[in-house]
């Protein structure tokens, strides 16, 4: 049943990622509606799946790299649909159903066996902790894709080709202003979800920081962020610095995500 | 009864000739009413604009009628009919259909897609209308022709894109800021080029506006007008610091804004964005400052490059456009066959035939024992019966009098004719 569920929800976000290339070539009202009703529909497959598995083993499904990057996907999605509902910004669509879509797929790649959790992990801190991180990260992942945009706005208005996507992106200001948002809104997140990840492995292993490769590069992460907020609000770093800088910010948290999972061992192996 | 257009434009006449041909204030009651009276017109619409003056009509011989018509505009006007001729151009229907979809959606206009012509077609129908110069033809006509130029509207780009300077000014400073209300304005200099610019911007309503000129008795006339504040011309790189959109036309021989100050500006402005317009020639800013961040500047060159590049993109959504006229000339064509007498005619009789062919076979059947003449005489009957009785309505259809499609409907649904489509009687 969750399988299935899973397959029909990464088939929506497929459809929508494929309406969401058309949109780039020949976009119009019916293709970004469409883009969204897709997305609503794969997101409410996907919900399905993640409520099964948390029934079926009792705890948030994020302790395999299948469940993870699963439910990274979901909150990802989640703070897609916020943005459409609070900000309406044109093309926002096609450039997130493919990241969204890459998600899912990568997720769909590892073993998808529930897998008992080991008894010290066995806490509240789990859900807490992840939860924290995870929506953290995905404030960042939309902060990348607004920063895309930025830039790819910012070379029209300089260099004065005014073809292309220039017409349907939206201003330099409100992009700005939404990737600000998202920082303003990851930051605290992953701060708060350094903190209780501390406070957790203190009472699972006995130390609050080990220098786990995870451990350390969620700090590289964190520093990376806190970067683009003290320049921003000091130097002025708005525009195009603060659009680049989110995009390494976002390479440093797929990093965290991925490669010290796939590249480096560590405590936090299982995700 | 056919759809003909009578008329020209921007393109066909110049402007003595428009003006002259112009249905202006009481001109156009009077010359309405008076066309409706012509001869052979049964319905009328003029429609009168600065380029364009056209007179839409329903006739039953177009060529007839046209040379009329053209009598009256000379005669009317006072013009020259040879003159008049050569400016003249004429379309009957289904040109005239299409004539009439173009002009609404805007392609036959001097700038193509721009959005007032639509408008004036709809008062020029709306006049006719209160004036009840028009009918069944034309009202369906401008109702199709209003609903075709909005789905080209909506279906194509072809109005997306600024095609002036000022505008395209304006579409620029919409894609750097979200909201104008807050924004500043500054004028550094006060020419003529300026002040036009300068007065589009202001129609989206900027928070405040000052104005930096040489004279300074000059500048406040300017600022006074725009109900904004002068100051020296010496001050301006403080105001700078403030100010969100510049728009620049000294006169001045040289760069008045350079890389360097521009740069302490910005940091002083703690990096917010600037978009600089400057539209003097020779240049008055340092065209390198367009490689600082956050700043957006734009010379006359470059806004006539988006001016360019707007114009063949809305080109290239004609061509959309004039295919999505051709699909919706087909759909009123056939409402216009259905309003034809002839196939009516021609499903009437059939009907008839029918009945007499299965009653005769009905009563041959059942008697068998008849003779040949006696058959013949029978079916004779039978024939004259069925002639007789369908030959008044056959001759009302084909009298082509005014109230014929009316006419039309009603036998069609008093004998069931289910002829060909009604579609979309809207």
């Amino acid at each position: 049943m969750a399988v299935l569920l899973f397959e029909l929800s990464l088939t929506f976000y497929f459809a929508a990622t494929i309406v969401s290339i058309i949109e780039l070539f020949r976009g119009s009202k019916a293709t970004s509606r469409l883009i969204l009703i897709f997305a609503v529909v794969g997101f409410l497959f996907h919900t399905a799946t993640i409520v099964i598995r948390y029934v079926v083993a009792g705890h948030l499904p994020i302790v395999s790299l299948h469940e993870a990057s699963s439910f990274y996907t979901w909150c990802i999605v989640l703070i897609f649909f916020y943005l459409e509902y609070r900000y309406r910004l044109d093309l926002l669509g096609p450039f997130t159903m493919p990241v969204v879509f890459i998600f899912m797929l990568s997720s769909s790649i590892f073993p998808r066996e529930i897998r008992e959790l080991s008894p010290v992990l066995q806490s509240y801190w789990l859900g807490i902790h992840t939860f924290l991180a995870f929506l953290g990260d995905a404030a960042f992942a939309m902060a990348f894709g607004i920063g895309m945009m930025y830039l790819i706005q910012e070379h029209h208005l300089k260099s004065k080709h005014l073809g292309g996507l220039f017409q349907r992106l939206p201003n330099l200001q409100i992009l700005d202003e939404v990737n600000y948002r998202l920082i303003t809104l990851g930051f605290p997140l992953l701060t708060l979800a350094i903190i209780t990840g501390a406070i957790w492995a203190e009472s699972a292993w006995g130390s609050y920081w080990r220098w786990d490769p995870k451990e350390v590069w969620s700090l590289i992460t964190w520093f990376i962020y806190a970067l683009v907020l003290h320049a921003r609000l000091t130097a002025g770093w708005r525009g195009r610095k603060a659009a680049v800088l989110s995009i390494v910010g976002f390479l440093s948290v797929i990093f965290t995500f991925f490669g010290v999972n796939l590249l480096l061992k560590g405590l936090h192996a299982f995700v | 009864m056919k759809i003909i257009v009578i008329g020209l434009n921007h393109k066909t006449a110049d402007v003595d000739v428009r003006e002259k041909l112009a249905f202006n204030g009481p001109k156009l009651e009077e010359g309405l009413l008076k066309i409706r009276e012509l001869p052979g017109v049964s319905e009328a619409i003029v429609l009168s604009t600065c380029n364009r003056v056209e007179i839409y009509v329903s006739s039953k011989h177009p060529d007839t009628t046209y040379e009329t018509i053209k009598g009256f505009l000379s005669q009317f006007h006072g013009l020259d009919s040879a003159a008049l001729e050569r400016s003249l151009y004429f379309y009957k229907d289904r040109d005239a259909v299409k004539h009439s979809f173009r002009v609404a959606s805007s392609l036959d206009s001097m700038v193509v897609g721009e959005p007032q012509i639509l408008g004036q077609l709809k008062d020029a129908f709306e006049f006719a209308l209160g004036k009840k110069t028009t009918s069944i033809l034309l009202n369906r006509l401008m109702k199709k022709t209003i609903s075709v130029a909005k789905r080209v509207r909506t279906d194509t780009r072809i109005a997306e894109n600024a095609v002036s300077i000022s505008f395209a000014a304006v579409e620029l400073a919409r894609k750097i800021f979200t909201d104008f209300s807050e924004k500043s304005f500054m004028l550094l200099g006060a020419g003529e080029m300026a002040e036009l610019a300068a007065k589009h911007m202001m129609s989206f309503g900027v928070k405040s506006v000052t104005v930096a000129n040489r004279t300074y008795e000059r500048g406040c006339d300017l600022a006074k007008e725009f109900n904004g504040q002068a100051i020296k011309f010496e001050d301006f790189l403080r105001e700078m610091v403030h100010s969100d959109i510049i728009i620049c036309s000294t006169g001045a021989p040289s760069y008045v804004l350079h890389k360097e100050e521009m740069q302490r500006v910005m940091k002083e402005r703690k990096q917010k964005p600037v978009f600089i317009i400057d539209i003097s020639v020779p240049r008055n800013v340092d065209p390198e400052i367009n490689h600082l961040a956050n700043v957006y500047l734009y010379d006359v060159d470059d806004l006539q490059g988006v001016v360019d590049t707007n114009v063949m993109e809305r080109q290239k959504e004609a061509r959309k456009a004039e295919e999505i006229i051709e699909e919706e000339i087909d759909s009123f064509e056939k409402w216009l066959a259905s309003l034809d007498s002839v196939p009516t005619v021609i499903a009437l009789r059939s009907m008839a035939e029918n009945i007499k062919k299965e009653e005769l076979e009905r009563l041959m059947n059942k008697l068998p024992e008849l003779g040949e003449k006696e058959r013949k005489a029978i079916e004779h009957m039978a024939s004259a019966i069925t002639n007789k009785l369908i030959h008044p309505p056959t001759v009302a259809l084909k009298e082509d009098a005014e109230d014929r499609d009316a006419l039309i409907a009603t036998i069609k649904k008093l004998y069931a004719l289910n002829g060909d489509d009604q579609e979309d009687h809207g």
